[in-house]
């Protein structure tokens, strides 16, 4: 048993490092999937301190916005327009509707208001473009199909086209993310009114308008990954999940470090995977990865309460 | 007393312009409390205004209302000849009031510079979608905001901890860093709140001396609420006193001096 745990996963390793590569490949795609989210969380916490349980459905409900726009005969590209509107129109209908009348009321009531735009946002997509699952115009939007197959070191490695342009997107996505924040003002405004409204409100810093944007990039994220996850699984309320993956991302990440955000998102696609593959086929049976990122986040907890990149509180008496 | 309608000048012989702002009977409550009761004054261009008064003076609140942080129950804000309607604070700033505040208020997450350059939000002009991409006017604004920054840093002479994070500076910079911010903003109207408070005698001079750099240099208009008479005397051209809400004196530091009620108030009499 103790071999099975210590030995054999990484005997296995060692033997086939072709396989090793391809394992890790996938951990990536995922990986950086879940960054991606998790940053979308972040940029909403930091700057209104809501957690935004809606992340999950806004994914699917930028996917069926955008297959049910192109079913009305749109072309695809013109689709993905009018759908980044959408979410626009949404991140203004969330400010106007929900947050401000909100505004300084306590966190969790805002938390639960996020709750209640998750059941709206599935009843009304629902009603819009009905409830059963369609299939990502992934061809339509020009996401190649195909694969390359290398050969390291005498073995084979499978790279799909698509995980290819879902890693590009992604990275270019979270890089462009990042100047924004630090090298505009409009970034520098939104980092600022996480670390103190009164300070940003001198400035001349617009809560109303930071938060409109940053719920636009949530909306911007969500499409993204609403495409790339839906191309993989189809497009249904299942999608959902997705977001919820990056939950034990923010637990490892914090729900206010950037750089933790994607990290973490990394860590947890390359490790969920490996765990899936190495240990979980062979001795649990399988489907590991539903549940493996919430335990591996516990774990570091016991060890580092602030999550691996939150700063330490240190309470002063 | 001066004619102060048009300007006027100082003791030591500065020419101070108009009116820039003017407070007319301003009366704040908070419910049943006075904050603030029927206060009437002015702020000229380019002079040194302090606002004094013992603790619970409603000093602050004044402050509050001057920022747009608290709107008055009763009375008017004059701003550069015109009528100030009700407003969000971040709308008085992009008017160019900047503030300081009390219990510094700093992105303390951010490094310095980072601080520095927000003070430049209220000059920002170019999109979000240009700022996304960096491009155009974007850029050319990022370039000039970061040479005035870097001025205002030189001038504070904080260079040397330009990329450190503000969380980790000791007070008295914080409190400078906080004025940097403020000055980016190239303001009409600079607003310090108890600007040495919590600082020892080192801080305190060196504080002064940088607000009448300030006003010295770039003629800019400053208000403050300060605690500490000595400091205030020494630096301002005008000051108001407030005791409980109200104006009990308003004049030069000498004419303030000598007031009955000025001194009542600070050393205290039976009522």
């Amino acid at each position: 048993m103790l071999k099975d745990i210590f030995v054999t996963p990484f005997a296995d390793m060692f033997s086939a490092p072709d396989f090793l590569l391809q394992v890790l490949w996938e951990g990536l795609v995922s990986g950086v999937l879940y960054a991606l989210i998790a940053l979308g969380f972040v940029l909403i916490f930091r700057s209104s301190r809501i957690f935004n349980f809606a992340q999950g459905i806004m994914v699917v409900f930028a996917a069926l916005t955008l297959v049910g726009l192109h079913s009305f005969g749109i072309p695809a590209w013109i689709s993905v327009v009018l759908t980044l509107g959408v979410m626009f129109v949404l991140a203004v209908s969330i400010e106007r509707v929900v947050l401000r009348p909100l505004v300084g009321q306590p966190d969790i009531i805002l938390f639960m208001a996020t709750i209640g735009i998750t059941l709206f946002l599935i009843g009304f997509g629902e009603i819009i473009f009905g409830g059963e699952n369609k299939v990502m115009i992934s061809e339509e939007l020009g996401i190649p199909t195909g694969d390359t197959v290398l050969e390291p070191w005498g073995g084979l490695l499978i790279l799909q086209h698509l995980d290819m342009t879902v890693v590009v997107v992604a990275v270019a996505l979270v890089g462009g993310l990042l100047a924004f924040l630090n090298y505009t003002q409009m970034g520098r405004a939104i980092r600022a009114l996480g670390d103190d409204h009164q300070a940003a409100l001198s400035v001349g810093i617009s809560l109303q308008t930071v938060w409109v944007l940053v719920w636009f990039i949530a909306g911007i994220i969500a499409l993204v990954t609403g495409i790339a996850w839906g191309a993989r699984a189809g497009v249904s309320f299942a999608l959902e999940v997705i977001a919820y993956k990056a939950l034990p991302v923010l637990m490892l990440g914090g729900l206010e470090s950037i750089t933790g955000a994607i990290i973490g998102g990394l860590l947890i696609g390359i490790l969920e995977k490996l765990f899936e593959i190495y240990w979980g086929q062979p001795l649990l049976g399988g489907n590991t990865e539903t549940w493996f990122a919430f335990v591996l986040a516990l774990i570091v907890l016991l060890f580092r309460p602030q999550g691996l990149f939150g700063e330490r509180i240190i309470e002063r008496v | 007393m001066l004619d102060q309608s048009e300007g006027y000048v100082t003791a030591d012989g500065r020419q101070i312009g108009g009116v820039l702002m003017e407070m007319k009977n301003i009366t704040l409550k908070f419910g049943g409390v006075t904050a603030i009761s029927d206060i009437s004054f002015d702020i000229h261009e380019g002079e040194i205004r302090a606002i004094i008064g013992p603790n619970g003076a409603g000093k602050s609140s004044m402050l509050n209302v001057i920022s747009g942080f608290y709107t008055p129950t009763i009375g008017e804000v004059w701003y550069k000849g015109a009528q100030r309607p009700a407003m969000k604070p971040y709308e008085v700033a992009r008017m160019g009031v900047a503030r300081t505040f009390q219990n510094i208020a700093l992105f303390e997450g951010m490094t310095v510079l980072d601080n520095v350059m927000t003070g430049r939000l209220t000059h920002m002009k170019a999109g979000i979608g240009a700022q996304a991409l960096w491009w155009g006017k974007a850029q050319r604004e990022e370039i000039e905001n970061r040479e005035i920054v870097e001025k205002v840093i030189d001038f504070l002479e904080i260079q040397n901890i330009r990329k450190t994070p503000v969380g980790r500076l000791p007070y008295g910079l914080k409190k400078r860093v906080e004025l940097a911010r403020a000055l980016a903003a190239e303001p009409s109207l600079l607003l310090l709140d108890e600007p040495m408070a919590g600082m020892n005698v080192e801080e305190k001079e060196d504080m002064s001396r940088f607000i009448l750099d300030v006003n010295d240099e770039f003629g800019t208009t400053i208000a403050l609420i300060e605690h500490d008479m000595g400091v205030v005397m020494d630096l301002s051209d005008r000051v108001v006193v407030m005791d409980y809400g109200r104006k009990i004196g308003d004049g030069t530091p000498d004419e303030v001096r000598n007031n009955q009620d000025v001194i009542d108030a600070y050393l205290g009499v039976a009522h």
